[in-house]
């Protein structure tokens, strides 16, 4: 389908399929084949790669840009940890392509604030927000729900290209006047709002701050469309109790965004406002570069209300589809259904629920009233039942399994760990009398970076070995595949474990050295155990991009079902086509999870199998 | 040198990658198994042994980092509260290194035990409604025992500061810190953001009646078994004021005043005993990131007894002291005349 075919006026609806393609909300229209056939004249270089409305483009668009970001996002971090594994030692290198930033090889602190920042910004955004649920949201809405394609393929078009300008923006404000934001991932004001007290805070904040709008406008196109899609586009016999949970969780994940995002752009909004036009929303009674500022009556504390209030939400926003995919994995490669399905359904709802009224449990030294305080530590803990019950119901779809250890299943039982070791931590952090000791210190670090960051990394990994087939027609190397995860595995550990104990030894986050305080000076020796493993991480990624790549263009051919699915994905031909399915689209009659079914003929029954032709299987009432 | 080094290291990494793919496949090629990336019964067994040998390995290395690096944890709290938090610490450690070891050890056990096999067949366990009532019941049981024990330790750590206790203000900007005793009225005097300057940092209203006695020092010197409310303040970005070894932390927020109220009950004297360490000192941090020198940002921290106290204090100059000097000199500070 051409772009010059969209163009009703909204840009809504199925009726940019011009010509009468076909209608994704109704699926039983008929005579898709020669209107495919000759779809193939219209394209072009242009339609078919770059303006491409087709969701599974879109999704491949997505996935290679945050793979571009996470590299970048990757290569910070090296040059961050080496500063701290080996503080002030020269890296000569590091000059040639940092220059002042990093004069004589030794990285100036301001910028390694900046370091910090971006790197927490293009991972958060970028990588596990835009990336993963841009990719898999993409991919799998349409082909799991048996629609043609999204409920608007040119808003979806739309939600790439700001996601797009987004990455621009962020890559361009490297390079500008006074470096990048500089003020942390959370860019909490005054210092963000006053370039007098961090040079990044001029125009890198800026471009962070636009940069953030797009980004937001690319989360909301996006979400719109994934929720409309799983609500109006499902097959028949699709229904709500039937849904894989990859896209219960791409949906919840859909709608918190929707929910969240908008805060966070009335949050950006003001913010710009204070730096631009002299308003006082979050600032007051400053002394700053020699004189006072005028601003009155602002709180910062404001922001960091607004800020969070999206901010605990998108980590679920992150967290979520991450675990909408292992539990896809884990069922299928377990080759047993997923336990507990209602309960899993259940407590997506339940954390996404809850996720909206915990956001003060980053906030609890910040001066707040100590009562509101005692509210965020009950919900906070709340939180924890409906996580543990997740771990519970994937430990036991694995027990008296037939488990075939794929990349993709190492990499979910990777997810699960982690999603164990950090959740764990969390019910310590969410405890506000403890977390008066430990907020702001490496404690924190290890905690989000093994339950979120890990774990979505792994979630996110682990769909592209899954569904790289369904993605570029072709398989990814196992080995490589096998390498790259226990390389992964034993790095997370190696780098993330020992930051608790430089946690509870009282080191803030942050903190380009360890100088300040004599009793930190003997702790070197951690951050170089660290810095080590922190590298091998980053060397095992380029193994997956190797792979990646490789398989893109030269991997073997994947038959139709590799991996012996039982969702829809796998019943449309492995070569991409508008519309998914040459004919007809297939009527679902099943739950997605009849995986091992007692005297089934096979070890699963696709959903598009009807009662009828499984009559040695069924049970009472399924017929 | 170097640099040229490190580049040609890395490109030599990814030829290495590139010949060892070419390996696998000729290797694949020689099996006759090209063209199919399909898990076989090796792939299985090989992870299935690495998961286990990771899960042992991983106890190993975690037993070995603990014992190896809790010496590195924070000494014995130095405030009264943070005795308390301390031990409701161990307890939820307690409570979360139990849950930690079952989990995962089951999680890496199955993975392992169960393997794929064709001839095996997975049982068909698609819920039990008894299995999850247990596993949602225990772990709200557990953790609305930790909130109640939470919040009997927050609210006794957040109530308000007994009224004899003595008033320190900890005045935060980039990148230093400065206390402001209240003196022997134990009052402050009102500052202004607006009267800041060189003879005058802090921007204290010298017509306020509680200005005089005030004292500003750059150390912050706490009486051992008395109750201190200390009370925060910033005049340009957000600090955080953060007495690790006192279980305190809280922000200083421009245009807002802040406060966390404790009671020192080691002397520096005493925990250089109890670290066995005579160089030991307490220290204050700035924990919310602030510029630059953040992490330069921070000020020594003496607890004393409280008669040493009150003679390092006597020994000070007063706000009322400070002001006569720079009118007098028109001295352009007066922390250079301390
Ligand atoms: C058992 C459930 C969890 C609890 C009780 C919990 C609790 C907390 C608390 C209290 C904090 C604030 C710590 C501080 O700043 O002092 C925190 C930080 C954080 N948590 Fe969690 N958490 C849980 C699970 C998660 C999950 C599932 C994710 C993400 C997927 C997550 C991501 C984060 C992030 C990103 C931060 C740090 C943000 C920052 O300051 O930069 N947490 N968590
Ligand atoms: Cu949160
Ligand atoms: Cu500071």
């Amino acid at each position: 389908m051409s772009i010059q075919n969209s163009n009703t006026p909204t840009g809504l609806a199925s009726e940019h399929y011009a010509g009468d393609v076909y209608h994704t909300a109704e699926w039983h229209h008929h005579g898709h084949h020669d209107s495919d056939t000759d779809d193939a004249h219209h394209q072009n270089f242009w339609t078919k790669y770059v303006f491409s409305q087709d969701h599974k483009m879109i999704s491949k668009q997505f996935l290679i840009t945050a793979i571009v970001m996470a590299v970048v996002a990757m290569a910070m971090s090296t040059i961050f940890r080496l500063q701290l594994g080996w503080p002030g030692h020269k890296f000569p290198f590091l000059e040639s392509f940092m220059g002042h930033w990093a004069k004589d090889g030794v990285l100036d602190p301001g910028f390694y604030l900046a370091l910090v920042t971006m790197h927490g910004t293009i991972l958060v955004f970028s990588v596990l927000t835009g990336g993963l649920s841009g990719t898999f949201s993409n991919l799998l809405i349409p082909l799991q729900c048996g629609a043609r394609d999204m409920a608007s393929g040119f808003l979806n078009m739309l939600s790439y290209w700001f996601f797009l300008g987004f990455n621009l923006m962020m890559l361009i404000s490297l390079f500008v006047e006074g470096g990048p934001a500089s003020a942390g991932w959370t860019v909490y004001p005054p210092l963000s709002a006053l370039p007098e007290a961090i040079s990044g805070s001029g125009l890198g904040m800026t471009l962070w701050l636009v940069g953030m709008a797009l980004f937001i406008v690319s989360a909301l196109l996006g979400g719109i469309n994934y929720v409309c899609t799983v609500i109006n586009l499902r097959t028949k016999g699709l229904t709500m109790s039937r849904l894989p949970l990859t896209i219960w969780a791409f949906m919840i994940t859909a709608i918190l965004g929707i929910l969240s995002f908008p805060v966070l752009f009335a949050a950006a909004l003001l913010l710009i406002f204070d730096r631009s036009l002299g308003t006082s929303f979050y600032l007051s009674d400053i002394f700053i570069g020699g004189h006072p500022l005028a601003h009155s009556g602002g709180s910062p504390i404001l922001y960091q209300h607004l800020f969070w209030f999206l901010g605990h939400p998108e980590v679920y926003i992150i967290i979520i589809p991450a675990l909408g995919i292992t539990s896809e994995i884990i069922a299928t490669q377990s080759r047993k259904p997923i336990f507990g399905y209602k309960a899993m359904v259940g407590s997506i709802l339940g954390i996404a629920f809850l996720s909206f009224i915990v956001w003060g449990h980053h906030m609890f030294v910040t001066g707040m009233n100590p009562f509101l305080g005692s509210v965020f530590v009950l919900t906070t803990l709340i939180v924890a039942i409906p996580s543990a019950v997740k771990v519970f119901n994937y430990i036991a779809t694995m027990w008296r399994a037939n488990i075939v250890l794929s990349p993709g299943m190492l990499f979910a039982i990777g997810l699960v760990s982690f999603f164990i070791t950090g959740g764990l931590t969390g019910i310590i952090l969410g405890n506000s009398a403890l977390d008066i000791n430990i907020h702001d210190t490496y404690f924190v670090v290890a905690h989000f970076h093994i339950v979120m960051g890990s774990a979505a990394i792994f979630g996110m990994l682990g769909g592209v070995y899954h569904w790289f087939p369904r993605l570029y027609g072709r398989m990814m190397n196992k080995k490589l595949g096998y390498i790259h995860f226990w390389l992964s595995f034993v790095s997370v550990y190696g780098v993330f474990f020992p930051m608790h104990f430089l946690g509870l030894a009282g080191v803030p986050r942050r903190y380009y050295a360890d100088s300040a305080y004599e009793g930190f000076h003997e702790l070197v020796n951690v951050n170089s155990l660290i810095s080590v493993f922190a590298i091998i991480g980053a060397l095992a990624q380029l193994i997956f991009i190797y792979n990646f790549f490789y398989s893109v263009f030269r991997g073997p051919k994947t038959v139709q079902n590799p991996w012996k699915s039982n969702t829809l994905e796998w019943t449309a031909p492995v070569e991409h086509m508008h519309g998914n399915w040459p004919g007809d689209i297939p009527v679902v009659h099943r739950w997605a999870y009849d995986y091992s079914k007692p005297n089934a003929e096979d070890d699963y029954i696709p959903q598009t199998v009807p009662f009828s032709k499984t009559k040695s299987s069924n049970f009472p009432g399924e017929d | 040198m170097i640099t040229t080094l490190v580049y040609v290291v890395l490109i030599l990494a990814i030829i290495a990658i590139a010949r060892t793919v070419r390996i696998f496949e000729l290797l694949d090629e020689l099996r006759g198994e090209r063209d199919t990336q399909e898990i076989n019964r090796s792939d299985n067994r090989f992870n299935g042994f690495m998961l286990l040998v990771f899960l042992i390995a991983t106890i190993v290395y975690f037993l070995y980092v603990t014992l190896k690096y809790k010496r590195f944890i924070l000494p014995v709290s130095a405030s009264e509260h943070g005795v308390g938090i301390d031990n409701m610490l161990y307890v939820n450690f307690l409570i979360i290194i139990i849950v930690f070891f079952i989990t995962q050890v089951l999680l890496f056990y199955f993975g392992y035990r169960y393997q794929y096999k064709k001839e095996n067949k997975a049982l068909f366990f698609p819920d039990s409604h008894k299995v999850e009532i247990i596993w949602t019941a225990i772990p709200a049981i557990v953790l609305i025992a930790l909130v109640v024990y939470g919040l009997v330790q927050w609210n006794k750590i957040m109530s308000p500061a007994p009224k004899d206790a003595v008033i320190i203000e900890l005045y935060a900007k980039q990148f230093d810190w400065t206390a402001r005793y209240a003196g022997s009225d134990n009052n402050l005097g009102k500052t202004d953001f607006k009267m800041i300057e060189s003879s005058n940092p802090l921007g204290i209203d010298a017509s306020d009646v509680h200005s005089g006695d005030d004292i500003i020092a750059k150390e912050l010197h706490l009486p051992v078994n008395t109750p201190v409310l200390l009370v925060m303040h910033s005049r340009d970005v957000i600090h955080s004021a953060y007495l690790p070894h006192f279980r305190t932390q809280m922000n200083c927020v421009p245009g807002m005043t802040t406060q966390f109220h404790l009671t020192p009950t080691i002397t520096t004297e005493e925990m250089r005993k109890i670290t066995k360490n005579n160089q030991f000192d307490y220290v204050l941090l700035c924990n919310k990131i602030c510029g630059v020198a953040h992490f330069n940002m921070s000020m020594k921290v003496v607890c004393e007894t409280k008669e040493e106290y009150q003679k390092w204090l006597g020994g000070q100059k007063t706000f009322a002291d400070n002001m006569k000097v720079s009118d007098e000199k028109t001295s352009n500070s007066i922390l250079v005349s301390k």
